[in-house]
């Protein structure tokens, strides 16, 4: 089975995001940045089920500058096999990313996408199911357990009430949520190795989607810190508190 | 033109979370719908008819609909699409998973997770975990909106009187995917997106065995319970509890974070709490920071002493 995951460069999630001066978004200048960390947990999950025998092949794709090279040679050092590098300064949105990466199924055809549920940086949560949608294919969308079955896998899916088990015929997307595996560190041989995996660069002219973007960014700001509290000494100080300042017991 | 709330729902009612995507649809007209797709859902229909300031309710009953599985409610919505300026759903699993593959057909670029509304196009929603508010403009002519419970108030669930259409749908249940199991978690708790009080448990609690002294004290002040991902991670208690950036979105009067040390992801999805306590035995544990009141100390030996003084 062949598999195809598409990846973004984030900030790293460790780092704090501060606004820029001017409020025109977050500065990202000499800051970390890292793969997205639900797209790692999509990583690992395809090279566990190549390890198992079960998946064949292992695609990357990023849209992103030429710097995203680093977080494709992440995934390959990872397992991954081969990437495909959209290469592009633009702060391309996820309706764009979609129409991308349904290209790129049309012209790999593989059994599966898998990706993260959502990106930390802009928290939209949509990629995955808009790609769904534009290829017209299932999903199973913040999947904490894959089995994968003849042309098909059972998903379990994390869900405000619980969890909850769907079966999906392949081809299909599924988003990876937290709890679906602890993805691993590149060893130094395999970081080495991923040197000489084949990456594939496509420029924007060949692109072949309208880059512009539907929603523009008006103004990016902090959001209001929460005022100062106290430390109190007892737990009685606190219920005294609780009780009769903030009234919320 | 109306605007249409998708309602969220368990064929028996509505969840609250329908009422506050009500009143961010109230923000962008006075001519609001709301949409039932359901099996076997008419109490739940009826309910939203008696939402305050429905014009509208559209009803629709097929078995295809008993999951909320995206692949059968997305065409239905994407259908009637056109009849509206705005479609919006509430920002929880259910809504997440079903309007990206709505907008995505009607070729919308989504705004997922509003916490407010501008104008008719302009919106303001948080990015990098809470850590900054992007104010965002569509130039799409629908537009297609995912709410953030805990930013709006919940519309009132009386008054109104809307009345009930029933929508016919041709379309079939599609073949690619099907449900195959459910496991929730029962409680007799408050629901934690709802709760006026939760008690909230980290890696501090160490074991699943000791969150039973979360749960007590909980019991005691009527609260919900939540976890932070280590808490979660860890066994301690079911993924449903998780508070966070990519778990649930809370804003309850009082929050008590209990032997969380309060990583940018767990504050994400709480620090819109009126009033936060954190109890922790380390002092520089970041959660003192967004604290209203905060005391040092071991929770095996507060969180029992507070639950014999309730």
């Amino acid at each position: 089975m062949k598999v195809l995951i598409p990846i973004k460069r984030v900030l790293d999630y460790n780092i704090k995001a501060r606004v820029k001066s001017d409020h025109s978004g977050i500065d990202l200048d000499n800051v970390k940045m890292s793969m997205n960390p639900f797209d790692e947990i999509a990583v690992e999950e395809a090279v566990k089920l190549k390890e198992a025998g079960k998946v064949s092949e292992i695609i990357l794709m990023t849209v992103g500058p030429k710097k995203a090279i680093e977080t494709l040679r992440t995934g390959l050092a990872m397992g991954a096999d081969r990437a495909i590098h959209y290469v592009s300064d633009a702060n391309l949105e996820p309706l764009t990313i979609a129409k991308l990466i349904q290209k790129t199924a049309d012209k790999e055809s593989p059994d599966f996408i898998i990706m993260g549920k959502q990106a930390i940086d802009n928290d939209c949560n949509q990629t995955g199911q808009m790609t769904a949608a534009l290829l017209d294919w299932p999903q199973a969308t913040f999947a904490s357990e894959i089995t994968l079955k003849d042309k098909s896998a059972e998903v379990t899916r994390e869900i405000d009430g619980g969890l909850e088990t769907i079966k999906i015929n392949f081809p299909a997307i599924i988003t990876t949520d937290l709890r679906l595996n602890v993805p691993r560190y590149a060893t130094l041989p395999n970081i080495m190795k991923a040197k000489q995996k084949p990456v594939e660069e496509i420029l924007e002219a060949d692109f072949g989607v309208e880059l512009s973007s539907k929603l523009k960014i008006l103004k990016v700001e902090e959001p209001t810190e929460r005022s100062n509290g106290i430390m109190v000494k007892s737990l009685d100080e606190l219920m005294d508190k609780l009780k009769n300042e903030a009234q919320v017991i | 033109m109306a605007v249409l709330v998708i309602a969220e729902h368990d064929h028996k009612s509505f969840k609250d979370a329908t009422l506050n995507t009500v009143t961010a649809a109230k923000a962008l007209s006075k001519d609001v719908e709301i949409l039932v797709l359901g099996n076997n859902a008419k109490a739940v229909a009826e309910a939203c008819a008696k939402i305050e300031g429905i014009k509208t309710v559209h009803h629709s009953d097929n078995k295809m609909f008993e999951h909320h599985l995206a692949e059968n409610v997305a065409p239905v919505i994407e259908e009637i699409a056109s009849n509206y300026t705005h479609i919006l759903a509430p920002a929880t699993t259910f809504g997440k998973n079903i309007m990206p593959r709505v907008a995505a057909k009607k070729d919308v670029m989504q705004i997922s997770d509003i916490i407010e509304v501008i104008d008719e196009a302009t919106f303001k929603r948080l990015i990098y975990a809470g850590n900054a508010i992007a104010t965002v403009k569509s130039s799409d002519a629908l537009k297609i909106l995912t709410v953030r419970a805990t930013a709006f108030k919940a519309a009132s669930h009386t008054g109104g009187s809307a009345k009930i259409a029933s929508l016919k749908t041709t379309h079939k249940a599609s073949s690619k995917v099907s449900f195959v199991k459910q496991a929730l978690s029962k409680s007799d708790r408050p629901e934690l997106t709802s709760a006026k009080i939760i008690v909230s448990g980290g890696r501090g609690v160490q074991s699943k065995e000791n969150f039973d002294l979360i749960e007590k004290l909980a019991d005691k002040l009527g609260a919900a319970v939540g976890a932070s991902r280590a808490a979660v991670d860890a066994g301690f208690i079911p993924n449903d509890s998780q508070v966070g950036q990519t778990g649930k979105i809370v804003a309850p009067n009082l929050y008590i974070a209990i032997g969380i040390s309060g990583a940018i992801q767990h504050l994400a999805g709480m620090k819109d709490s009126k009033v936060i306590v954190a109890i922790n035995n380390d002092e520089d544990a970041p959660i003192f920071q967004v604290a209203d009141y905060g005391l040092v100390g071991d929770l095996f030996d507060i969180v029992p002493k507070m639950i014999e003084t309730l």
